[in-house]
């Protein structure tokens, strides 16, 4: 196999309250009142080559967020290690530090939000490669105009506010300006979730015409099944903080391993199937605040044993490029 | 089904909201029917008037926004222009709606119960307390709730996203309705969530024979669980038939694109069906056919308005120039 663009090794982040005075005191009175930790994402460890798409999983509260998020470096991990292209972020020399910083772009779920309302488009976009120099200032409207036409914007509304444009629109301006500094990696989060059917069609088209035209590599975090089978190369599935399933596209949706991913490759509605007769999984999605202990889906599993509730189930590879953690897999 | 006269009979439905800046004709005539027992899908991307039609249906539309015309005949008796004191009757009693957020029916400072007990006694003063607490727990039972005792003296906020929507449903059913209007209910749920949702809806319409319209954008869920479906476009209905028949063998336009721009199983790597162009404002539709700007079979007779036509058997629609030979290429 070649070198990973990207590898993530025991990813873990937790998210602590921290007590407030009153808590402190009780504590130290000997109350039992102890600080709230959720392992958002517990050990996870993906490799991702060059040139893939590798479609992220799951469903709220699994972490597949804080994951892409740590990636684009937004988010410090607690502990665990990512390296890119050979070199861990964390010992990183400046310069090799900042080119990553650079390389791996995110793009965000709610194009409402994640643009600055008071600034116009040429400034959005321009800012950063300006800034960066990728381009003169003198030169920020060519510069512009040109990633906007490859993102399918007509480059005449450089000047406008983003509030002149529609959900779609905007969520090209969030492609530009994260091409617009020449990224080699891109972390997709739900990036299309938020838009209509007719809308999506068109994101999802253009994200497959610049993985070809521009050789990018992404991470497309989603939690429709659908979206990621049409985009992704390989699948990773997620619940709550860790990875349970790991398996290239057309094996995970021909037959999936992990009782979780059967449950969810059931569950999701198709147009080419009428007239259902749904056989939901029962139970609710724990709260990472307090996961069950062992295997978190023991739960809501229908195969669950003892054992799952005790031991947690290591990912291990149980067949080439396929990956699962469940105990199932030991026996027979 | 169809021998018995339909539970309700939409004909000629135009909803209009008179703003500053023009009269936007949010619904514009629209005509289908529901029958006993029947599920209705109502499609549509937004603005498209789905969510405008069912609240015009339950008489819940807000001013700017006015029933201009169009008869909406539940078991026989005209709904428009109907007294409040009467619609109110008929609202929570024999027509329920639930919303896409199911805080939007429940109050969050009052316990579930006394919630569930003033549904039912402000239509019916003569049901004791105790027999309509019992009408309740029940009711929280048949949606699925484990532990309806303990859980009907919880608040909304000790329920989960999908518990508060059973909690909704729940309420909905506690008249044991004729018809129920779903406006989006499992839109903002994760997707095994949602399973069990569909599951209880499905059970439902099975099992008391009441009728239901399930608004939604998604065709997957509709495709599962409706018998008929319409699609929106434009404040119309483009298309409506069976559920197979429209899914499979779509005639207008818009269905087609709108089907092909669907990631499916077998679409993988390829490029989708992309609809050119946005929805276009209601504010100011163009003359004749909405989908004209975008439709690539759009000429000159679409500056008209197109007429409903029954081109199959059983299939209405709204256009001049239907596919009605079906190995015709998307977009052709």
């Amino acid at each position: 196999m070649s070198e990973p663009m990207l590898e993530v090794r025991d990813l873990t982040k937790n998210f602590v309250k921290k007590l407030d005075l009153a808590g402190r005191i009780a504590q130290k009175m000997g109350s039992s009142i102890r600080e709230e930790v959720v392992h958002a994402v517990d050990g996870v460890t993906i490799r991702i080559e060059k040139g893939g798409v590798v479609g992220l999983v799951g469903e709220s509260g699994c972490g597949k967020s804080t994951l892409g998020r740590m990636i684009a470096g937004i988010l410090q991990p607690t502990s665990g290690a990512i390296t890119y292209k050979g070199v861990e972020l964390t010992n990183m020399n400046p310069e090799e530090a900042k080119r990553a910083a650079l390389e791996i772009q995110m793009i965000f779920q709610d194009p409402f939000a994640s643009l600055n309302p008071r600034m116009r488009v040429v400034d959005i976009i321009g800012e950063a490669p300006v800034a960066h120099g990728f381009c003169k200032a003198s030169e920020i409207h060519e510069y512009v105009s040109e990633v906007m036409q490859r993102v399918g914007l007509d480059p005449e509304y450089r000047r406008r506010y983003p509030h002149q444009f529609s959900g779609g629109q905007r969520q090209r301006i969030g492609i530009a300006r994260a091409l617009a500094v020449k990224p080699e990696f891109l972390v997709c989060d739900e990036a299309i979730a938020a838009l209509d059917v007719s809308i999506q069609a068109q994101v999802i088209n253009l994200f497959m015409d610049l993985r070809e035209d521009l050789d990018l590599t992404y991470l497309f975090i989603s939690h429709d099944l659908s979206v990621v089978e049409h985009i992704s190369d390989r699948v990773v599935i997620m619940y709550l903080g860790r990875i349970v399933e790991v398996a290239e596209t057309d094996d995970l949706f021909r037959e999936p391993n992990h009782p979780y991913t059967y449950a969810l490759l059931n569950e999701v509605p198709r147009v080419d199937q009428r007239g259902l007769d749904y056989h939901p999984i029962e139970g609710e999605i724990p709260s990472p605040l307090d996961p069950p202990p062992g295997c978190h889906f023991h739960p809501r599993c229908p195969h669950a044993m003892d054992r799952c509730k005790q031991e947690r189930p290591q990912l291990r590879e149980i067949a080439p490029k396929r990956w699962s953690a469940c105990h199932l897999n030991d026996g027979t | 089904m169809s021998a018995d006269a339909p539970t309700l009979d939409v004909r000629g439905l135009k909803t209009h909201f008179f703003t500053k800046a023009g009269v936007a004709r949010a619904v514009d005539g629209v005509d289908f029917t529901v029958g006993k027992g029947e599920v209705v899908g109502l499609v549509g991307e937004s603005g498209s008037g789905k969510s405008v039609t069912g609240f015009s249906i339950i008489g819940l539309v807000d001013p700017p926004g006015r029933v201009v015309s169009g008869e909406v005949l539940f078991n026989g008796q005209n709904l428009i222009g109907l007294s409040p004191e009467k619609m109110r009757k008929l609202r929570g009693n024999r027509i329920a709606m639930i919303f896409q957020d199911p805080m939007m029916t429940l109050n969050p400072v009052l316990r579930v119960d006394t919630q569930m007990v003033e549904t039912i006694r402000a239509h019916d003063k003569s049901v004791s307390k105790a027999d309509a607490l019992a009408r309740a727990r029940d009711a929280l039972g048949q949606v699925g709730i484990p532990a309806p005792d303990e859980r009907l003296k919880s608040y909304p906020h000790q329920f989960s996203g999908g518990m508060r929507q059973r909690v909704a449903i729940a309420i909905a059913l506690l008249n044991k309705p004729d018809l129920i209007i779903a406006d989006e209910p499992t839109t903002a749920l994760d997707v095994t969530i949602q399973g069990q949702i569909l599951y209880e809806a499905q059970k439902l319409c099975r099992e008391t024979g009441t009728s239901m319209i399930w608004i939604t954008h998604d065709l997957a869920v509709v495709a599962g669980l409706a018998d008929k479906i319409c699609v929106m476009y434009g404040g119309r209905i483009v298309e409506q038939g069976a559920i197979d028949d429209v899914l499979d063998h779509p005639v207008h336009p818009y269905t087609r694109g709108l089907l092909g721009s669907v990631p499916g199983h077998n679409t993988r790597g390829q490029r989708l069906y992309q609809i050119p162009g946005m929805a276009p404002s209601l504010l100011n539709l163009p003359e004749g056919c909405a989908f004209q700007a975008r439709c690539p079979k759009a000429d000159e007779v679409c500056k008209k308005e197109p007429e409903i036509t029954e081109p199959i058997k059983g299939r209405e629609i709204r256009c001049f120039h239907p596919h009605l030979d079906q190995d015709e290429e998307i977009g052709a």
